[in-house]
């Protein structure tokens, strides 16, 4: 309501019958002239709301006229027996009714989330696992979706944990358990074997499914001593074996 | 009743005035007051706490003239409506005007509680140096002011003891103003600077905390990490209501396993909030006080999920009030439902602001909540859809509400099942919620809804309407039969001036 009086030095004013009388106007809209402004229908209303610059604004100018023609055809009786919908990208002012210290909470935070998944691009989390190493005196943490293939995992834990070794890859990065006396050799030397855990909770050698896979399945690594490392040889074998 | 009157009249006014002692409501002091003139003139005199619906309804002037001996003051400014940005910016609401007149005519004032006011910092300043008697400050849903103002308030005040700030809209300085609060005060039993959006002085937070060992009230917000928190509970282990700040950290870490350990000796705790940013992970560090949380708010933390939440709600058996987002479900909702045999009031807030976005409550969560929780009486719950047999449903089985909010997020979104308006749903809320006092209806309404209501609601006080009805018929159905309705909030509805004004009387008594 425009005219009320303006209280910035500090005093209090009665008002007059006129000013505290009751309108069902819009904020912002002035003065109305009209004697019917009592009675608005909804299109009016978004309508209305359409002419106002108001922040709440997040039309463009192909959206506003498709909202005017919109409301003009659609004559929105509540009694009418069709389910009566606000156009759909129109934002109501004010609804839901929610106050904007909330708005503020909630909006940040989905903007924080829409923020970190472009950046991952694969709409995900990190997945951070612990990486134990037998003999080392304390634990690191990984993040597996940073790498693209095994043998960047092992580069990057191979500077972790400076005394561990590692078989060669293949060229898809899998390592060759296919081979059983190269799988032999590995763990029969002094060499560290990286294992997982997996979804299951069964512990598994790093390297016998596609990296994708590993990565969705892997709960934490724990590098383990060669020798310690045969107990899970075979049951890397039998599962190549049933996949070929 | 002559002779009855002559009695009273026998009585001293001290014996008066010690038996209106016993009038805590403002309600019936007002009452008392319009017994008689000597009744009026002892209760003005002796009345200390003043509330004050409308800051317009009356000037200070008028108010300083008739309780001369008003210690605490509560003001409410512009209409719940301004919440929603529905109100023009220049409304009003002022408390200037107000602090001045009162330290002009020497009032001993000691609290000052103000919603939805336009509080400057000149306004802060001259409270706090006017008042050396101060103790608490409440400000909810204000605005206007900055932390130079609450450094103003923190540095004069020196007995003061609650300092509470609900989502406010306040402008950071980067001043210090926490560290404001001199090394003597030692007073302070609340604290809230939850809504505060900028840093705060951690060390000079720590020592605050120490120095008051009657704190029972503290929240942070976001700027205070959880280590910070952790070394503030070991100093405040009294503490009834707390506020987390940020609580994220690495779960596997040292912090967490000592926030729950320190957790576990705050054997006071019944209220939680605040998670103002969230590592769902390290929620588990306060299963410790779930199981004697009584009011629990995690309306501000949209990141954790259905799952997280569902785990936490297990543990929280004696819970009374919940604050929530729709991220619990529906599914999450019949978990509460079984769990929170207690609960008396409910809060389901939406989390997606822009469309009606995947929220999966329903009136399925709803009808489950009325099922299992017979204590039910205070509902706000922000939703999908519903239906007209839900609501029947939940009419049936809580007959105790004196507060029912609906919240479609489609305003006029028909029956989810019918496709009909939610006229008969509504109309059975009123009819068996026989104590009904604030009714806030939603979704497609027609002029029925406000017969069943006019008919229906007879404690209603506080109605709130949007895009519903036809045409004037159903406001007046509404001011013809709600014969002690106060709030009346129209929006967006059909009903013009003949409605109205047809009754002009009826608005003296709201």
């Amino acid at each position: 309501m425009v005219d009320m009086v303006s209280y910035d030095d500090g005093r209090c004013r009665k008002l007059g019958f006129e000013e505290t009388e009751l309108r069902l106007g819009l904020p912002g809209g002035g003065e109305k002239t009209n004697a019917n402004y009592g009675k608005r229908g909804f299109e009016e209303t978004v309508d209305l709301k359409l002419n106002l610059s108001s922040k709440e604004m997040t039309l463009d100018q192909n959206d506003l006229k498709l909202e005017q023609s919109l409301s003009k055809e659609k004559k929105l009786l509540p009694c009418s027996n069709d389910s009566v919908k606000p156009p759909a990208k129109a934002q109501v002012v004010g609804w839901p009714p929610v106050r904007s210290f909330r708005k503020n909470v909630v909006m940040a935070v989905q903007k924080k989330t829409d923020a970190e998944e472009a950046e991952k691009g694969n709409g995900g989390a990190a997945a951070f696992v612990k990486v134990s190493m037998d003999g080392a005196p304390y634990l690191r943490k990984v993040d597996l979706k940073i790498y693209k293939t095994y043998q960047e995992l092992y580069d990057a834990l191979g500077k972790m944990f400076s005394s561990f070794t590692m078989g060669k890859c293949d060229s898809q990065g899998v390592v060759d358990f296919m081979n059983e006396s190269k799988l032999m050799d590995l763990l029969n030397g002094s060499d560290y074997v990286p294992t997982y855990e997996d979804k299951d909770g069964d512990w598994m050698l790093v390297g016998d499914v596609p990296w994708e896979m590993f990565v969705e399945s892997c709960k934490r690594l724990r590098i383990m001593k060669g020798t310690e490392a045969k107990g899970l040889a075979p049951k890397a074998m039998e599962k190549c074996k049933s996949r070929s | 009743m002559r002779l009855c009157h002559s009695m009273m009249n026998y009585f001293p006014e001290e014996v008066l005035e010690h038996v209106f002692d016993f009038l805590t409501s403002h309600r019936d002091r007002n009452a008392v007051s319009l017994v008689c003139k000597s009744w009026y003139s002892v209760e003005r005199l002796s009345r200390e706490k003043v509330f004050i619906g409308n800051c317009y309804a009356i000037n200070p002037e008028r108010l300083i003239a008739r309780f001369p001996r008003v210690r605490s003051l509560t003001l409410k400014g512009k209409p719940h409506f301004a919440d929603f940005n529905l109100v023009p910016h220049d409304w009003g609401g002022y408390v200037y005007p107000w602090i001045d007149a009162m330290a002009k005519c020497g009032i001993n004032l000691e609290e000052l509680r103000l919603k939805r006011m336009v509080v400057s910092d000149e306004s802060l300043e001259l409270l706090a140096k006017s008042f050396p008697n101060f103790k608490a400050l409440v400000l909810v849903s204000c605005e206007g002011f900055t932390t130079d103002g609450l450094a103003a308030i923190a540095s004069n005040c020196r007995f003061l003891r609650e300092l509470d700030l609900q989502e406010n809209d306040v402008d950071d300085r980067k001043g210090q103003w926490l560290s404001c609060f001199p090394d003597t005060c030692t007073s302070l039993v609340s604290l809230n600077f939850a809504c505060l959006k900028g840093e705060v002085n951690m060390a000079a937070l720590e020592r605050l905390i120490a120095r008051c060992p009657n704190l029972k009230s503290l929240r942070l917000n976001h700027s205070v990490p959880l280590d910070a928190l952790q070394k503030i509970l070991v100093q405040a282990p009294q503490l009834i209501d707390l506020g987390t700040g940020s609580f994220v950290h690495d779960p596997d870490s040292e912090i967490c396993n000592k926030l729950k350990n320190v957790l576990q000796k705050c054997t006071s705790i019944r209220s939680l909030s605040g998670f103002l940013d969230v590592n769902s992970r390290c929620l588990p560090s306060i299963y410790p006080v779930c199981t004697n949380l009584t009011s629990l708010n995690l309306s501000y933390a949209p990141e954790i999920f259905s799952i997280e939440l569902i785990k936490l709600i297990r543990h929280c058996k004696k819970l009374e009030r919940l604050w929530i987002l729709d991220t619990i479900g529906d599914k999450g909702l019949v978990v509460v439902a079984a769990t929170c045999k207690e609960l008396q009031e409910l809060r389901v807030f939406p989390s997606d602001l822009n469309g009606m976005g995947n929220a999966e409550v329903t009136e399925v969560g709803l009808v489950a909540i009325s099922a299992g929780c017979p204590k039910l009486n205070s509902l706000l719950y922000f939703c999908q859809q519903m239906t007209n047999a839900a609501l029947v449903t939940v009419a049936k089985n809580c007959p105790n509400f004196i507060r029912f909010r609906l919240c479609t997020l489609n305003p006029t979104i028909p029956d989810a099942m019918t496709n009909q308006p939610l006229d008969e749903g509504f109309g059975a809320i009123v009819r068996s919620c026989k104590g009904l006092k604030r009714l806030s209806v939603s979704g497609l309404l027609t002029d029925q809804v406000f017969l069943y209501i006019g008919m229906y609601a007879e404690q209603l006080e506080m109605l709130s309407i949007a895009f519903a009805g036809n045409s004037d018929k159903g406001m007046l159905y509404v001011l013809n039969g709600c014969k002690k309705l106060k709030k009346l909030e129209i929006r967006d509805s059909p009903f013009g001036d003949v409605a109205l004004l047809a009754d002009t009387g009826k608005y003296q008594t709201m």
